[in-house]
């Protein structure tokens, strides 16, 4: 027995080494981005000037992460060391000290909380609203007061950072007297906005003064005559540690301050959204140097298709060998069982994104809290399944072993579970697929998978790219299902298979 | 195994001074109740080494609960269950379950593994080495007279008459001095009960165990039993041979009993 729970403890460290083989590999300069096109070309702008400098350090790419929140988490607990915010943003949803105007009291803001702010890159990229050409047109519209007139008809979808921050909508609808009913107003990813307004479902939304879509979607930017939108310079943002141990490193990001003008800007992020430019083409265009050869697509799928299977198999081993014996608690000990299965189902309630927003801090980016998440999800459709596979046992079978004899982990083992072996078996097969669809997730905190091209391309509203991940992600789910079929014929007993 | 019943034999002998043939399988003074409701009262009954006793009742005269705390797996107020003078308590269950065979009813075969994987399951797990399981089980299955194919078969695709003969197998493996089946043939149908009966009569005999049938089919208990002990509410109302139980009935319920049974055995058939 005590043999037994060593190896049980052997295993568990194994898998918790192999988990963290990929998340802190070798010394690297982490570059993190928001997940937005401009945010994306930043990150490799500032990814590919690392690495133009010398001494020479290697550079890992962790960009598309999320909004500002995620960002900071990442910066505080240094999984990331650097990325490029904007001012307003930073006194907004960081200091949260909007009063804070220049940039030096900024600066002196965020050294209290360990963190260094560069000098503006050269362009203001603030929110702005923006209708449609042609309803700008019908409707004589040119500033935000102009909306006022529309108010009680004015559908709007806007995002969620901006329907949360202080600065964005709650506090233009008391400034401007713009306060739309609320089912007019849509909260919505931000780049499925576009499509919204461009399909006429919405009349107005929330853009950055800098989004190449606004060009693409034949937008008018209304004037902010009422000077509501606070300045947002782009800066780098990066940790104090960073900046004492890789000076000659801040020092090539420095070097870019203010040579990134809004023109240049929105001409980057035209190249990534609408000529379809890879990022790494576009940087290096900026920075005049030639474009590194990127990876084939086929070279890509490959990497993409190992990563994306070494999170579904590892957060599955884990979610196995933590919820099987749940499940066997859960029938063994009635009340501890159904605290087992209710905290089982509250997991699964728990919005993905905010699941891995708790996690972040727990486990930085990465691999880890991606594979703690899936884990976590898998966790129900295996409990579950065992518990209820093992009460639709008959229970005279368990009498009659306890009378031929057997101990308590004869009967476990020897009848126990393999009369529960196919419903267990379907609780592990309902994970493995679930899990293949929400890894694509993963991608969002640095995971990479499938998802990454999904989340790379729903923000640069890139319909092919999406595809690249969501079609083999079908694909392996399909597989699974395949392989589950197999599976069940040798791990099923024979006594217990269906015949067909 | 021989030697050592012949040792258990005289042990018996020695402790029990009465001219009674020793008692292989004993119950003494067993009392029980679930809460607080009284479910045995004072149930004794006594098995003699080769005998075949049936233990008959209708549902709710405690039959049951007298067979599963016979097996030990529910423990009982007072009393003493014994075999061969060695009461259940001095045991742990496994060294109890292999001095006690159990048939259960309809055979209650493991239904994921095959007749074969059902019989070698406890000799197995008691790590016999696989020659020895394989000559024991060939060696039950002559003497149950079973087509060795079935053996092969799984649970559910076995005739009730099969199962049945699997589960003996089994309940035997480790050659324990006592056999328990509970209603052997409630779940045939007439035809097989009838021919079956037969058999499991002369598997008895070839057998050479003690038996304790609980059944609540007086026909099956005459034909099969030496012995008959009748359970009512809870307490033994009589126990005789079924000529006893028929013409001199201890109390009005045994004649109730028995013309209640649908068919009655005549008396020539029991002889």
């Amino acid at each position: 027995m005590k043999l037994r729970v060593s190896r049980i403890l052997c295993l568990v460290a194994l898998l918790c080494a192999l988990a963290g083989r990929t998340a802190h590999g070798s010394e690297a300069i982490v570059v993190g981005s928001k997940i937005f096109t401009e945010g994306y070309v930043l990150g490799e702008l500032a990814a590919q000037a690392i690495e133009a400098s010398s001494p020479p350090v290697p550079v890992t790419r962790k960009l598309g992460m999320g909004s500002t929140g995620i960002l900071f988490q990442s910066l505080t607990t240094g999984a990331i060391d650097v990325y490029a915010d904007y001012t307003g943003t930073l006194t907004e949803a960081i200091i949260k000290n909007p009063e804070l105007k220049s940039q030096e009291q900024i600066q002196a803001a965020l050294l209290k909380l360990g963190l260094v702010m560069s000098n503006p890159l050269g362009f203001n990229n603030t929110y702005a609203l923006a209708v449609r050409e042609q309803f700008a047109h019908d409707n004589d519209l040119r500033t935000m007061s102009d909306l006022v007139r529309l108010k009680s008809t004015l559908r709007a979808a806007f995002s969620y950072e901006f329907m949360d921050r202080a600065d964005g909508y709650p506090g233009l609808a008391s400034k401007y007297h713009l306060e739309l009913s609320p089912k007019n107003v849509n909260r919505m990813e931000h780049s499925l906005t576009y499509q919204a307004i461009d399909q006429n479902a919405v009349d107005v939304i929330d853009v950055y003064s800098t989004d190449a879509k606004i060009r693409k979607f034949n937008l008018r930017v209304l004037k902010d005559d009422l000077d509501y939108f606070p300045v947002y310079q782009a800066v780098w943002v990066a940790r104090k540690a960073f900046v004492d141990r890789y000076p000659a490193q801040w020092q090539a990001l420095r070097n870019l301050e203010g040579t990134v003008d809004e023109s240049t800007m929105l001409d980057m992020n035209a190249k990534a959204d609408i000529q379809k430019k890879s990022l790494t083409q576009i940087a290096a265009e900026f920075r005049g140097a030639r474009a590194r050869v990127s990876d084939s697509l086929a070279s890509r799928l490959v990497h993409r298709t190992v990563e994306h299977l070494w999170l579904v198999a590892i957060s599955l081993l884990f979610s196995i060998v933590i919820g099987v014996p749940l499940g066997i608690a859960a029938v063994r000990f009635h009340a501890a069982g159904q605290a087992i299965l209710l905290l089982s189902a509250m997991i699964q309630t728990v919005p993905s994104l905010a699941l891995l927003c708790f996690l972040i801090p727990l486990f930085g980016v990465g691999t880890k809290p991606a594979l703690v998440a899936l884990c976590l999800y898998s966790l129900l459709p295996v409990v579950l399944n065992t518990f209820t596979g093992i009460r639709s046992i008959d229970p005279r079978h368990l009498e009659n072993a306890r009378a031929f004899g057997l101990t308590r982990r004869q009967i476990l083992f020897r009848i126990v579970l393999p009369l529960a072996s196919p419903m267990l078996l379907a609780g592990v097969k309902t994970a493995t697929i679930v899990s293949i669809g929400t890894a694509t997730l993963a991608a969002l905190v640095g995971a990479g998978g499938y998802g990454a091209p999904i989340v790379s391309g729903l923000s640069l509203n890139d319909v092919p790219t999406i595809l690249t991940g969501a079609i083999p992600a079908a694909l392996m789910a399909w597989i699974a299902h395949g392989a589950f079929e197999v599976l069940g014929k040798v791990l099923i007993p024979a006594g217990l298979q269906v015949r067909t | 195994m021989g030697r050592l019943n012949f040792r258990f034999y005289k042990l018996a002998v020695s402790s029990d001074r009465t001219a009674e043939p020793p008692s292989m399988l004993k119950l003494e003074h067993i009392y029980k109740s679930f809460e607080g409701r009284t479910v045995l009262s004072d149930v004794s009954l006594s098995i003699p080494q080769g005998a075949t006793h049936a233990l008959i009742g209708s549902s709710g005269s405690g039959k049951t609960t007298l067979l599963r705390l016979t097996l030990g797996l529910i423990p009982f107020d007072r009393g003493y269950v014994k075999i061969n003078d060695q009461a259940l308590l001095s045991f742990t269950p496994t060294e109890w379950a292999d001095r006690i065979g159990y048939v259960p009813q309809d055979g209650g075969l493991f239904p994921h593994i095959s007749g074969r994987q059902n019989v070698a399951l406890v000799p197995g797990l008691r790590n016999w080495p696989a020659d020895r399981i394989a000559s024991r089980v060939e060696e039950l299955r002559a003497l149950v007279d079973l087509d060795p194919a079935i053996l092969e078969r799984f649970p559910h695709e076995m005739s009730g008459g099969q199962k049945q003969r699997v589960a003996i197998m089994r309940a035997a493996m480790m050659n324990p001095p006592v056999m328990l089946l509970d209603e052997p043939m409630a779940a045939l149908d007439p035809l097989i009960r009838s021919s079956l009966q037969q058999e499991l009569k002369s598997i008895f005999q070839r057998l050479g165990k003690t038996v304790l049938l609980v059944t609540h089919d007086l026909g099956e208990a005459v034909f099969l039993a030496d012995c008959i002990t009748l359970l009512h509410e809870g307490r033994v109302i009589q126990t005789g041979s079924y000529r006893e139980l028929l013409l001199q009935p201890a109390d009005p319920f045994v004649s109730l009993f028995i013309n209640a049974q649908r068919t009655l055995p005549d008396l020539g058939a029991v002889a």
